[in-house]
Formats: C-alpha cells, sequence, structure tokens
C-alpha cells in the first residue's frame, strides 16, 4: 500500500490534475480535510485550471485555415520531405572515398529526390559567381580587412551565424563579401583568390524546412559548384574548377562550420 | 504523403491553441504552426526514431517559439514594457470585482518556462513525462515547476499583480 508515503507536491499537481491513482487521490483527499487553507488553494487551482482550458477551448474547435492543411504544405515543398538524419555523415564518407577513387567513386552520390528549393539558391549562387569574380574595380562590399564587421553583418541579414571559413590550407584568402538578395531573403556572399588570381565564392543563406542534404554537385560551363544544407542554411561554393580540385574546398568548409555549429544542432 | 497528413493533421488543433496562448495572434499562431508543420515534414524521419508524435511536435513549436523571441529581443523589441502595459492593475476592470478576471492575463504574468508547462499539462493534456521532454527537464523539475506556476496564477487571480511580465508581439 502507498498509504504509508507521505503527501507531496507532486501529489498535489497530480491531484489537481485528476492524474492520481485511486487509493493515492483518497490519501491526498483526506490529507486536505485535515489542512482546510490548503484545501481552498487546490480547490482555486482546480478552477483555474478549468478556467484555462474553457478559455482557450475556442481555438481548437476553428476549423483549420487551409494552408495547414499538410497536402498543402508538402505541395508548396514541391518535394517529398526526407528525414536522413545520417545524410551528411554519409555525404562526407562519400567524399572521403571520392578523394580515392576519383570522380568514378562520387557517382553514387547522387542528387535523389528533385531538389526544386535547392536548385533555385544554387543557379543564384552561381549567378552572383559569375557576375561578381569577374569585377576588378568592387568585386565586394565589405573587403576583408573588416572581416569581424562583414560577418557580423551578415549573419544579422541573413537571420542565421555565419563564419568567413579559413581557406588558408587551400590556397585561398578571403578578400571580401556583400550581401545579396534571392527569392525576397537576404544571401551572403564571401569571395576568396588565389595566388593565380583565381576566385572563389562561398554564398549561404537561410535554408528553408530542411535541417540538412548530401552534397550536390553541379556545373554549369566553365563553373563548378557544390551545394548543400546544414544548420537550417543552404550553402554553394563556387568556382572555376572541376569537381575533384572543388571537393576538397567544400569539403574544408562544410567541416569548419561542423566544428563551429550550433550546439543546440540535431537538438530539435 | 496520406500516412503523414494522417498522422499530423489530428495534432493541428492543438497546435493552434498553444501557438495562440502564446502569441494571442491569429495570423502570427498560425505561422508559428504552419513553420511547425513544415519541419515536422521535413523531418519525418527523424521523427520515427523518438517516437513520442505528440511530444516531438510541441518540442518543435516551442523551440521555434523561443527562436522568434530571441530574434525579436536581439532587435531590440522593449519586451518588459509592452508586457507592463498588458498587466492590468487590480479594480480597473468591471470583471475584477465579480471574480471573473481573464485568466489569460494571469498566464501572461507568468515567465514562459511555467506558462508553457501549465498549456502543455493543464490544456493540452501531455503527460508529466511527455511535458519533460518538451521542456528539456527532469520529471521532478516538472512538478516543482507546475507547483510555482500554479500558486503564482493563484496568487495574481487573487491580487492582480504578478511578479514576472511578458507581452510579445
Amino acid at each position: 500500500m502507498t498509504g504509508e508515503r507521505p503527501i507531496g507536491e507532486d501529489d498535489l499537481q497530480a491531484y489537481v490534475d485528476g492524474r492520481l491513482p485511486l487509493s493515492r487521490r483518497e490519501a491526498v483527499r483526506a490529507y486536505l480535510d485535515d489542512h482546510p487553507a490548503l484545501a481552498d488553494q487546490v480547490g482555486q487551482e482546480i478552477e483555474q485550471r478549468e478556467a484555462l482550458r474553457a478559455r482557450l477551448a475556442f481555438k481548437a474547435a476553428e476549423p483549420i485555415p487551409s494552408r495547414l492543411r499538410v497536402a498543402n504544405l508538402m505541395a508548396a515543398q514541391r518535394r517529398p520531405p526526407r528525414g536522413r538524419p545520417a545524410a551528411i555523415a554519409a555525404a562526407v564518407a562519400g567524399l572521403l572515398v571520392g578523394g580515392v577513387l576519383g570522380a568514378a567513386g562520387m557517382a553514387w552520390l547522387s542528387t535523389g529526390p528533385s531538389r526544386v528549393a535547392e536548385t533555385s539558391v544554387s543557379n543564384n549562387a552561381i549567378a552572383a559567381h559569375r557576375i561578381y569574380v569577374s569585377e576588378r574595380l568592387h568585386p565586394v562590399e565589405v573587403p576583408a580587412e573588416q572581416e569581424a564587421h562583414l560577418v557580423q553583418w551578415l549573419s544579422r541579414r541573413v537571420g542565421k551565424p555565419l563564419t568567413a571559413p579559413n581557406l588558408n590550407a587551400q590556397g585561398y584568402r578571403l578578400i571580401g563579401g556583400r550581401l545579396l538578395p534571392d527569392s525576397g531573403e537576404a544571401a551572403a556572399l564571401f569571395m576568396y583568390e588565389n595566388a593565380g588570381g583565381n576566385r572563389l565564392t562561398l554564398y549561404a543563406r537561410s535554408g528553408g524546412t530542411d535541417d540538412q542534404t548530401s552534397f550536390r554537385f553541379e556545373s554549369q560551363a566553365d563553373v563548378s559548384a557544390f551545394s548543400w544544407i546544414d544548420n537550417g542554411l543552404s550553402y554553394v561554393v563556387t568556382a572555376k574548377a572541376d569537381r575533384a580540385q572543388l571537393l576538397p574546398i567544400a569539403e574544408a568548409i562544410y567541416r569548419q562550420f561542423e566544428a563551429t555549429g550550433d550546439p543546440a544542432k540535431g537538438r530539435l | 504523403m496520406d500516412e503523414i497528413a494522417s498522422l499530423l493533421e489530428p495534432q493541428i488543433p492543438a497546435l493552434r491553441r498553444y501557438a495562440w496562448a502564446l502569441l494571442r495572434d491569429r495570423e502570427a499562431a498560425d505561422d508559428l504552426v504552419q513553420d511547425t508543420l513544415e519541419r515536422a515534414i521535413g523531418r519525418w524521419g527523424q521523427r520515427r526514431q523518438e517516437g513520442d508524435l505528440r511530444a516531438w511536435l510541441f518540442t518543435i513549436q516551442r523551440n521555434l517559439f523561443l527562436n522568434g523571441l530571441r530574434q525579436r529581443k536581439a532587435r531590440g523589441t522593449h519586451v518588459g514594457e509592452e508586457a507592463l502595459a498588458d498587466v492590468q492593475a487590480p479594480g480597473t476592470s468591471p470583471e475584477s470585482h465579480a471574480g471573473l478576471r481573464d485568466v489569460l492575463a494571469g498566464l501572461d504574468a507568468l515567465p514562459e518556462e511555467q506558462r508553457s508547462l501549465l498549456l502543455l499539462v493543464g490544456v493540452e493534456d501531455l503527460s508529466y513525462e511527455q511535458a519533460a521532454k518538451v521542456l528539456g527537464i527532469p520529471l521532478g523539475t516538472v512538478m516543482s515547476r507546475l507547483s510555482r506556476a500554479r500558486a503564482r496564477l493563484r496568487e495574481f487571480m487573487e491580487t492582480g499583480r504578478g511578479s514576472a511580465l511578458r507581452r510579445v508581439k
């Protein structure tokens, strides 16, 4: 029997919620009979619980707006849901294999179902790359000398914490960045340059509903791009390079964001 | 798709109610629910491992709500002042004389963690274990926080004063 256990605040709360087993309920009731002031408080709490339920009941009884219909939401996303928690891990593993086997080894890293939204982001990123890397006078809005300001500003406008990855090991140094519009949202463009004057851009914008996706490769004329989504951000790294050259750079960028990523990542 | 719809849609009325209780604005509340559903659809595969759909959805929704709050704070919204403006002084409303003070005003006088707990347990009928999961706290903390929240609400309903204030638009 549980009758010997002293009454606790957990018993009282479960009593208010009507969640006590019968025997315990009787024990609490007997206790309250001996403590009228407390019984009065408990009575009020039960009343207020009911009042809150009654006050909010109308909302759950309303017809659901059509914009919240799951079919409509899924149609708006224009692609099937892809919950693949291990996608990035698999992608990175694939990249490592790809590094050994060469481009042929990468073939299995396919693009999966249609990715309309991602395609539009990478198209915008490639277009921005083409326009700005050829710019000699004003390739960036804010130069690398003001990196802290640049990163803070772009993070605020994009709405997520960004960093400008360090690509020294890949032979590229940051020359600056700029803010761009992308389908009504803010996008950040970081630009890098190597000793040979070849320029590379990293494009980042808020990534929509997906949490993370695998790497996706795209080549348009002489320009190649890797894109992915991680931690709610869409990234596109673009350069005048072939897949094998761009791959280690994309991987380095991914790893740097992974290392500095949000500690709450993946916890939702 | 049909499977997702048949599992998600029955949860929508409760998600809308919780969102409205938090935001008290019809459009903003439905925006929050929409964000929640979109995220749930996008991460559907992750849900299966976690099992409890209801707790999972409320967790997503509350975290999105908190993220929104943080962003508003970062933009310099003065939460405190609006909160003050929204809490009526005792005796200024005729209903308070009749003992009919709106329980929502009392809810607003609680800090978010207590407000969410009262809503999840008292209105949405989540189990204490589910509420612990949504709020990311141990079960024992759920019970003591519930106790404090109800005491505070009771106090507010009696005196019209709450020690913590909030109202965010």
